[in-house]
């Protein structure tokens, strides 16, 4: 970084001028509250008594036995396979298929795709709640229609259907993402390396397994962190959609946070929770972060 | 024509992922438009006419319009802070060498990893002690925090790779570093400034955990909460809620639309960066 220098008459200190107001809104906004929110859960308080009553670990001893937030988290870890592992899979399916050629008209296709992302989750789970509505829903009309009628459900008041119908959305919503990730990665592949692979004698699946996914590396890392934080992250859905229910069966962690902080005044529990998913989201990025970098050496 | 005949079962698979995520937003879009008995007689049947009463419905009495003011208001304040600070933070991590440097520049971007969910609760009770609950202000400083957090990155990334010469010569020239910064660097900026104006515009419009905490008074709420709220209150009526969702929905889809190339280079891009 040779280009960084100070300028005659310069005071070194010039930079703090720029950076000043940016520090200052994110420190009182977001770095102090995340600090507090680590201290919070060392106590007990109800949010409104000035009195907090210090604890140690106490919340922590507590998530360990917790049958709620136990079955709040194992239902984030079922969300990655909707949010992060199918879309993956999809994405690099239709990668391989579609192959290395610039197809015409690939623009619209790819703005269509993405449209997901772009779309606020609440309207999104607004739109899957009309879908998965029993009476006036598609879902259970196309059944009807086709002949399956035994197949319709009431699917988000259904015990065992409620989990996997709202991870079907994250599938719905990240798939187009993978999808064009993957494509815009195999543009970057030198097409040279599939004609050497064809000259000795390598198959379409041998390229696949020995060029084209080794080549997609950081792509693999940048679909993981983005959909295994949005699985682990999920509360507008199931604020839409069942606000946990029925009987917890869709309680996600961030809910229970929501939950336990604001309709039950269980600030120093929820905090905890809080603190455990701000490390688990951590700890998950640096490992796929090391491990991208490990792999490039 | 045999490299045609070659591409049309790639038409086909893309035309059939692409349908799975047009359908259904077509679907609601289609609600919009019926009648409650046009709902019940089933979700294949066409509207009988363009009728606008949902929108005017959902904008009236379902106090869309003031949700659909308060998204503006705010979005545009945070949009606007956050561009302008993620734009100084950038030019002096990626130009100018003050100390402490690389320290800082961390601890900015911890903010980009950490969720709302581990800030809003001790948010809440500091924004309250500041008088700042059930303001726009509580949902636009801490968005601005977390906004200029991927603003540094981005930005810091951007200057970086500007040209030495170009900042080199308005030294020569006697611009002082403000000007370097806004007479000579900003055009080549441009691109990159507009990538995080469409990210930020779509976080915050969108944004709805802080929104729901923050604000309790039915004036100032946002349009995802306000749509949140609708929802519970009128399950039942599905065009005004279809209506609704194309109100929240309808203008990050417009700048979409419109901006489409600095979006997918943002979110495909930015998240290749973090």
């Amino acid at each position: 970084m040779n280009k960084k220098y100070h300028w005659p008459g310069e005071s070194r200190f010039l930079g703090y001028l720029y950076i000043l107001p940016g520090v200052v809104i994110y420190l009182l906004f977001v770095l102090y509250p995340v600090l507090e929110t680590v201290r919070t859960s060392f106590y007990r308080w109800d949010g409104f008594t000035v009195n907090r009553t210090f604890i140690g670990l106490q919340n922590y001893r507590q998530l360990l036995i917790d049958s709620q937030f136990l079955q709040a988290l194992s239902h984030n870890l079922i969300f990655i396979i909707f949010y992060s592992i199918i879309p993956i899979v999809l994405g690099i399916i239709l990668a391989s298929l579609l192959g290395r050629r610039r197809l015409p008209g690939m623009t619209f296709f790819r703005a269509g795709l993405f449209l997901p992302q772009v779309i606020s989750m609440v309207v999104v789970g607004v739109m899957w709640r009309w879908i998965f509505n029993p009476v006036f829903g598609p879902l259970n009309a196309f059944l009807k229609m086709v002949g399956l009628n035994s197949l319709a459900r009431p699917w988000l008041g259904d015990f065992n259907l409620a989990l996997p119908s709202v991870g079907i959305i994250g599938t719905w919503v990240m798939y187009g993402f993978c999808m064009v990730l993957f494509l815009a990665g195999m543009q970057r592949i030198p097409e040279d390396y599939y004609e050497a692979a064809e000259l000795d004698g390598a198959n379409e699946v041998q390229q696949l397994r020995y060029i084209t996914l080794p080549s997609l590396r950081p792509e693999f890392g940048v679909a993981l962190i983005t959909t295994i934080i949005a699985a682990l992250r999920v509360f507008d859905l199931v604020y839409v959609l069942t606000r946990g229910g029925p009987g917890d069966r869709t309680l996600v962690v961030a809910f229970l946070v929501y939950r336990a902080a604001f309709q039950q005044n269980r600030i120093g529990y929820a905090a905890a929770v809080a603190t455990v998913l701000t490390l688990i989201i951590l700890l998950i990025s640096f490992l796929i972060l090391r491990f991208q970098s490990r792999s490039e050496e | 024509m045999r490299s045609w005949a070659r591409l049309i079962p790639n038409y086909f698979l893309l035309t059939l992922f692409l349908l799975v995520v047009i359908l259904p937003i077509l679907g609601i879009v289609l609600s919009a438009f019926k009648t409650n008995q046009e709902i019940a007689k089933g979700p294949f049947s066409l509207p009988a006419r363009l009728n606008f009463d949902n929108f005017v419905g959902a904008w009236v009495a379902g106090h869309f319009n003031n949700y659909f003011r308060s998204s503006v208001i705010v979005s545009t304040v945070t949009v606007a802070v956050s561009v302008f600070l993620s734009i100084l933070l950038g030019y002096a991590f990626g130009i100018l060498s003050f100390p402490g440097q690389n320290l800082i520049y961390a601890v900015l971007l911890i903010g980009f990893m950490v969720p709302f969910e581990a800030v809003v609760i001790p948010l809440y009770h500091f924004l309250n002690r500041l008088g700042l609950v059930n303001t726009y202000w509580a949902l636009i400083l801490p968005q601005i925090g977390q906004s200029i957090s991927f603003g540094t990155l981005w930005m810091t990334s951007f200057f970086r790779t500007a040209p030495q010469e170009l900042v080199d010569a308005s030294a020569m020239d006697g611009c002082n570093r403000w000007q370097t910064l806004w007479h000579v660097l900003w055009p080549l900026a441009k691109p990159a400034v507009l990538t995080l104006v469409v990210l930020f515009f779509m976080w915050t419009w969108n944004e709805f955990l802080l929104a729901l905490i923050m604000v309790q008074d039915d004036r100032l709420r946002t349009l995802p909460v306000g749509l949140a709220f609708f929802q519970g209150r009128y399950v039942a009526d599905i065009p005004r809620m279809a209506a609704g969702s194309i109100i929240v929905a309808g203008p990050i889809v417009l700048v979409y639309v419109l901006f489409q190339r600095y979006f997918i280079r943002g979110l495909l891009g930015g998240a290749i960066k973090g």
